[in-house]
């Protein structure tokens, strides 16, 4: 079997985890193997929807020990889940969740584990995964030594597809016991915009932006397209009051959107390596011969703070963000 | 309170990523190797701990003599003392975990810190691994940590936000930038560390769970176009490419 964990948002499947289910099923008509979606929780409500992206078979393990994530918890249910299937590949989606569980799974099962990957295969029955190393600047083709195979997936580069699979529902028991380490409080996020990571437009401002304040326009631009903001180390580390968790690079996030607008960036090794694996790349900025126009799609020579809102305007003539 | 901190060894964020002839690994020709980032900010926050709590700071790293530099560096911001496992520190981030793992278990450490992912492997799994085979509580990503007799609290940054881990010691904790702002080594500092030696033990033999068979550099990009005119026009184009060629919108 194919295993994929999932998680629930609100009743619904999370789109990085209906992006992981898909993959899996891709992989299972591969492999000749059926495909496994697995929920842990208070309560699983919602898991049905795995039928949908291809699951063959709905595993459910609910009880009070799983209300609030702990990584041992959540590692036990998924290992014990693993042993219990005699799975041979257990996916999940690159999240905050996923990358703390997952390792943690994959020393409990001695299998190896491949993180964030962006490409899978199977090759001779085996699992093989193509991995962004050096934040992007280059790609690994990974194989597995173990026989249980454990590997993340990106968010926003596998397509969640439609695919209806048998969906037969099956309940696993909640781990006992007393957790190590717990998490006690979500603190309040700074707004309901997804993180950077799994943003589909980013919107983003370097040295260029001069100020903190100045950022506003960027916000509004993000807010007319449906984008996210997001900064560069420089604009960062400039003391202008962002936040680090706003940061795009090799020593920030790494993201894949489908459309990234630098303002004012350069282009630096260690932000292009966070970036480029966008699928388009636009550049404004005053310097004609910053290196962030060698990767550009599309590429404006000028002032951004010129442009940048008469993007907003052309955006919200052209009925942008609207559908 | 005894503190180990796991150091990594990696290429410098501006270095450019060669090939090398094996195909498989990166050419190791003009790279420049520097500590992990996200380690710094672990073994500040272990020094801090020391400074306003007491405690004895180990730092580790796995790896060869080049691997040195990074222990030294460690001495000289502060650590009690370095140990160096002879082993391969650029192996799977499993076969490194069971090598430290092999270290720590009988050494009664409270808190291991490292960085949540080693820069370039990008794994972000050394920590969880190690916690895991250590039998112990972990704590990843964080920006915030508040250690108790026995127990802590972190802050742990998710997407978009943050929440907030408990639990008891000892325990893994996997530092982000944020926790705290590291400091420079003092020349006092590099002087006393010239003194102190760092002890050299064989890692323990280990099973490597996957394996890198090919590295690749990410294809070329296609060549873009500017766009010309007025910021309106400009703007006004960009639009409408975006629109009608990419079909982003």
């Amino acid at each position: 079997m194919i295993l994929v964990f999932c998680e629930l948002k609100d009743g619904q499947i999370r789109k990085p985890s209906a992006e992981a289910l898909s993959e899996g099923r891709r992989l299972a008509d591969a492999a000749g193997k059926p495909l496994g979606a697995l929920f842990a929780g208070a309560s699983c409500a919602g898991s049905a929807e795995a039928a949908k992206y291809g699951a063959d078979v709905i595993l459910t393990a609910e009880g009070p020990t799983l209300a609030s994530y702990s990584s041992d918890a959540f590692a036990t249910v998924i290992a014990d889940a693993v042993k219990a299937k005699g799975a041979t590949v257990l996916l999940a989606a690159a999240t905050a969740v996923g990358k703390d569980m997952a390792p943690r799974a994959a020393a409990r099962l001695g299998a190896g584990y491949a993180s964030d990957v962006t490409g899978l295969s199977i090759v001779d029955g085996k699992l093989q995964a193509i991995r962004p190393v050096y934040a992007g600047k280059a790609f690994a083709t990974t194989t597995f030594a173990s026989a249980v195979q454990v590997a993340t997936t990106r968010p926003n580069v596998f397509p969640a597809a439609e695919k209806p699979g048998a969906g037969v529902a099956e309940t696993l028991a909640a781990p006992v016991g007393d957790f190590k380490s717990v998490v006690k409080e979500i603190l309040a996020k700074a707004s309901g915009k997804v993180d950077l990571s799994e943003a589909n437009v980013i919107v983003s401002g370097g040295r260029g932006m001069k100020d903190g304040t100045n950022f506003k326009i960027l916000e509004a631009l993000a807010d007319a397209i449906g984008g996210v903001v997001g900064a560069s180390r420089a604009a960062v580390d400039a003391g202008w009051g962002l936040p680090h968790s706003m940061q795009v690079g090799q020593t920030g996030k790494v993201v894949s959107p489908t459309l990234y607008i630098a303002c004012g960036i350069s282009g630096a090794i260690q932000h292009i390596a966070g970036m480029s694996g966008s699928k388009f790349i636009v550049a404004i900025n005053k310097d004609s011969e910053a290196p962030i126009f060698k990767l550009a799609n599309y590429g404006i020579v000028g002032d951004l703070f010129e442009v940048v809102p008469e993007l907003t305007k052309a955006a919200k003539a052209m009925g942008i963000g609207k559908n | 309170m005894k503190i180990l901190v796991a150091l990594k060894q990696v290429p410098d964020t501006e270095t450019k990523i060669k090939v090398a002839a094996d195909g498989r690994s990166l050419d190791p020709a003009d790279v420049k190797w520097i500590t992990s980032p996200y380690d710094e900010y672990a073994l500040e926050e272990a020094i801090r701990t020391k400074e306003s709590k007491g405690a004895e700071v180990v730092a580790l790293s796995v790896g060869g003599d080049s691997t040195k530099d990074v222990l030294k560096n460690a001495l000289a911001l502060g650590a009690d003392s370095a140990v160096l496992l002879r082993g391969d520190g650029q192996g799977d981030a499993f076969a490194v975990a069971q090598i430290i793992a092999g270290y720590a278990k009988d050494k009664a450490f409270d808190l291991i810190l490292c960085g949540n992912k080693g820069l370039g492997g990008d794994n972000a799994a050394m920590g969880p691994m190690l916690a895991e085979l250590l039998g112990i509580g972990q704590a990843n990503v964080i920006v915030m940590l508040e250690l108790s007799e026995g127990s802590f609290k972190a802050e742990r940054e998710t997407e978009g936000g943050s929440e907030i881990v408990e639990g008891a010691l000892p325990a893994v904790i996997t530092a982000q930038k944020g926790l705290n702002e590291p400091r420079y080594a003092s020349l006092k500092g590099i002087m006393a560390a010239k003194k102190k030696t760092i002890e050299e033990l064989d890692a323990v033999p280990v099973t490597t769970g996957t394996q890198i068979i090919a590295l690749s550099l990410p294809p070329e990009r296609p060549a873009g176009r500017k766009l010309e005119g007025d910021a309106a026009a400009q703007a006004q184009a960009l639009i409408q490419a975006l629109k009608d060629e990419a079909k982003v919108f």
